[in-house]
């Protein structure tokens, strides 16, 4: 294709470079863009949602893992703090939208200041020193949020109230169009989708850009790329603070969709462990692999569960001992923790990856 | 004849130089905080709390931070042996229910020993295990290395789900090793006396094995220059396997005297305790075993008198302190040569 055309210039050059995987990102974006009227009902909403928002945590993650080849576990910090950016904002002055905007600033400074210092500090030495101090930073926030009551809220969190026209109650117009009522929640899910995208067409510009070849330099090998003058630290700790940055933004519109923030939902380990999954899974050092990571996890978190604990019933009532504890709807993370294993070993590009050698 | 030749036969090696400064932190921290905690009978509880602290935090520590050293392996997943140790203890306090009821203390240090014993055996298998299938695939590439490690950890966490049930097992201490010692006003827990008795007796007997047996001379010299001991003719990958079956052996031994403290089991346990491991092992210098030693007393010092000083402070305590010492080393206490 002409690099002229629009296309080019809005996937930054980055095709997806298989039809199959042409074809499901084109599905999974359809989906997305039509989710309140293909899917009416507030369940597949929220799933739609949250898979808006793990893209953009994922693809952000994948910057730093997958491009520039560090690991950090500090990621859930940073979209932490944006959950709670816009939560002490709402909760403390009031519901509107500069109080909002000023929250979602003061987060992003913060966390951005936040990201460089642990860089500063720890990025220069080794990858796994990276990896050891992001994990203790982030644990000691972790216990931080949780401790100082007045300001977050404690282990409770806070719940609050967002501007007026993302409430439910909130109606565009007087008509459903195409038999579904637009109000506030579909207001809120559509800001969530375009910013979703946005950030995420950003983020393959700055993959896609002389920036982002260097990150992957330095992934292949420090010491060459430092040999050829680029300030391997300087490079690195950029990478660290944008993705610091995307995942704080992502943390905002989870806060905004939940209309909750607590250490549960965005600080705990977990997440970092989802977030980790859906990156290796999609594929690692390309942001498809964030979109399709974060899709096929999010819907195995909400569906696969069901399938799962019928499945342990159906043993149970067979009456094969063990076997219904492993299939128990809790244990689908076991599953998916030997999908990680094996797809770590066997297949390190991802389902994108897979994909893309398939072609060859 | 060359001058080598000369020289005396008898004449020693130069003795090496050992580094006292990080040694005097543990007593002078112990003396700085002597003042500001005021109370001479306090202070004696609290440094013998944080004593008994720093001892389980070495015992789960010291494995990772050996292995890391030989191999260049750092085991995220190393906190999966702790939490099983813990749990494997269960299977030695089925059948001996009746001696932890018992008045008698010699049966009530049995039934510890006993699962000590057994969570050691397990978690020594199961660490076998893991270096065979989770670690063996990925040497010297390290971004594996993390991944793999968390994610044979996931697998393993939700394993111990499945065999022994989602929710949290409460645990009993022995009947004879409840309650405190009172000396004058200074109150120590039993339990604790003897979590330090038993974190002074490994580390006496790794400071022999490592300093005073072939085997641990091979392994220091692995930490220095692996390569170099393969030229020499030994096998440094089976060398490697059993510093990983006895590391993991450590941490499952850690991982029962921690459970006996918290007095319940959570399959996340391990990981919780990880992070204050990683925390001692970067102070102690990724692969030194007397840097972590005193890390962990450290930490754990630094964390009981802030804890009572200044509550709110505790928790960012351990992150200050090593931020602290990395900007006086920045590669740990004891920074291990060849890294």
């Amino acid at each position: 294709m002409l690099p002229n055309n629009p296309i080019h210039s809005l996937l930054s050059g980055d095709y997806p470079r298989s039809r199959v995987l042409g074809a499901l990102l084109f599905v999974v974006l359809i989906c997305l863009a039509f989710a309140p009227f293909l899917f009416p009902g507030s369940q597949p909403l929220n799933v739609a949602a949250k898979i808006c928002v793990f893209i953009i945590l994922v693809a952000s993650y994948d910057l730093l893992l997958g491009y520039t080849g560090i690991v950090s576990f500090a990621h859930t910090m940073f979209y932490g703090i944006g959950g709670y950016g816009v939560a002490i904002a709402m909760y403390n002055f009031s519901p509107s939208w500069t109080a909002l905007g000023v929250g979602v600033i003061v987060a992003l400074v913060l966390a951005i200041l936040l990201a460089l210092l642990i860089g500063l500090f720890s990025l220069r030495v080794r990858a796994i020193f990276f990896a050891m101090i992001t994990l203790a930073v982030a644990s000691a926030f972790a216990i931080l949020a949780s401790q100082l009551n007045e300001i977050t809220g404690g282990e409770d969190g806070r719940s609050y109230r967002i501007p007026e026209m993302l409430r439910p109650a909130f109606r565009l117009f007087d008509e459903p169009v195409m038999g579904v009522m637009i109000n506030g929640r579909i207001l809120t899910y559509y800001l969530i989708f375009f910013s979703a995208l946005l950030l995420f067409l950003l983020a393959l510009r700055v993959v896609n850009s002389p920036f982002g070849r260097v990150l992957q330099a330095i992934r292949e090998n420090d010491f060459r790329a430092e040999a050829l003058g680029y300030r391997v630290v300087v490079y690195r700790s950029i990478a660290n603070c944008l993705s610091a940055g995307m995942a704080t933004l992502a943390g905002v519109l989870m806060a905004l969709w939940l209309r909750y923030t607590g250490p549960d939902t965005t600080l705990s380990f977990a997440i970092m462990i989802d977030i980790l999954l859906m990156v290796v899974i999609g594929g690692m050092g390309t942001l498809y692999g964030a979109v399709l990571g974060a899709a096929i996890f999010i819907l195995a978190q909400n569906y696969l569960q069901v399938l799962m604990g019928q499945f342990s019933g159906m043993l149970e009532s067979a009456g094969i001992p063990l076997l219904p504890g492993l299939f128990h709807a809790d244990r689908w993370l076991l599953w998916l923790g030997i999908l990680f294993v094996l797809s770590v070993y066997f297949f390190p590009v991802g389902i994108v990856g897979k994909l893309r050698q398939m072609r060859k | 004849m060359t001058a080598a030749a000369d020289a005396p036969p008898t004449a020693a090696l130069p003795k090496v130089r050992v580094d006292y400064l990080p040694m005097l932190l543990v007593p002078l921290l112990m003396l700085v905080a002597l003042p500001l905690v005021g109370s001479v009978s306090t202070w004696v509880t609290l440094t013998v709390a944080a004593l008994a602290m720093g001892m389980m935090i070495f015992l789960m520590a010291s494995g990772l931070t050996l292995v890391f050293g030989l191999m260049d392996v750092l085991n995220f997943g190393h906190g999966v042996f702790i939490s099983f140790g813990a749990y494997v203890s269960l299977i030695a306090l089925g059948p001996l229910a009746g001696w932890v009821e018992s008045d008698n203390l010699l049966l009530n240090i049995g039934v510890l020993l006993a699962c000590i014993l057994v969570a050691m055996l397990v978690t020594g298998g199961l660490g076998y295990a893991f270096e065979r299938i989770v670690i063996r695939p990925v040497y010297g590439q390290h971004l594996k290395q993390i991944l793999i490690t968390m994610g044979g950890m996931i697998v393993a966490e939700q394993m111990i789900h499945v065999i022994w049930g989602a929710s949290p097992i409460p645990l009993r201490l022995p009947e004879g090793l409840r309650g405190a010692i009172v000396i004058g006003d200074a109150a120590m827990e039993k339990y604790r006396v003897i979590a330090v008795v038993l974190g002074l007796t490994v580390f006496g007997i790794m400071h022999l094995v490592l300093n005073r047996t072939k085997i641990g001379l091979l392994i220091r010299a692995g930490v220095e220059n692996a390569e170099m001991v393969e030229a020499l003719g030994y096998r440094i990958r089976r060398l490697f396997v059993g510093v990983f079956v006895a590391g993991s052996a450590l941490a499952g031994l850690g991982g029962v005297l921690w459970a006996f403290y918290r007095q319940t089991l959570t399959a996340g346990m391990g990981m919780e305790v990880n992070v204050l491991i990683f925390i001692v092992i970067i102070i102690g210098g990724l692969g030194s075993v007397g840097g972590c030693f005193i890390g962990a007393l450290l930490v754990a010092l630094v964390a009981n008198y802030t804890g009572f000083l200044a509550p709110k402070l505790a928790l960012g305590s351990s992150i200050l302190l090593m931020v602290v010492i990395l900007l006086w080393r920045p590669q740990g206490l004891y920074p291990v040569a060849k890294r």
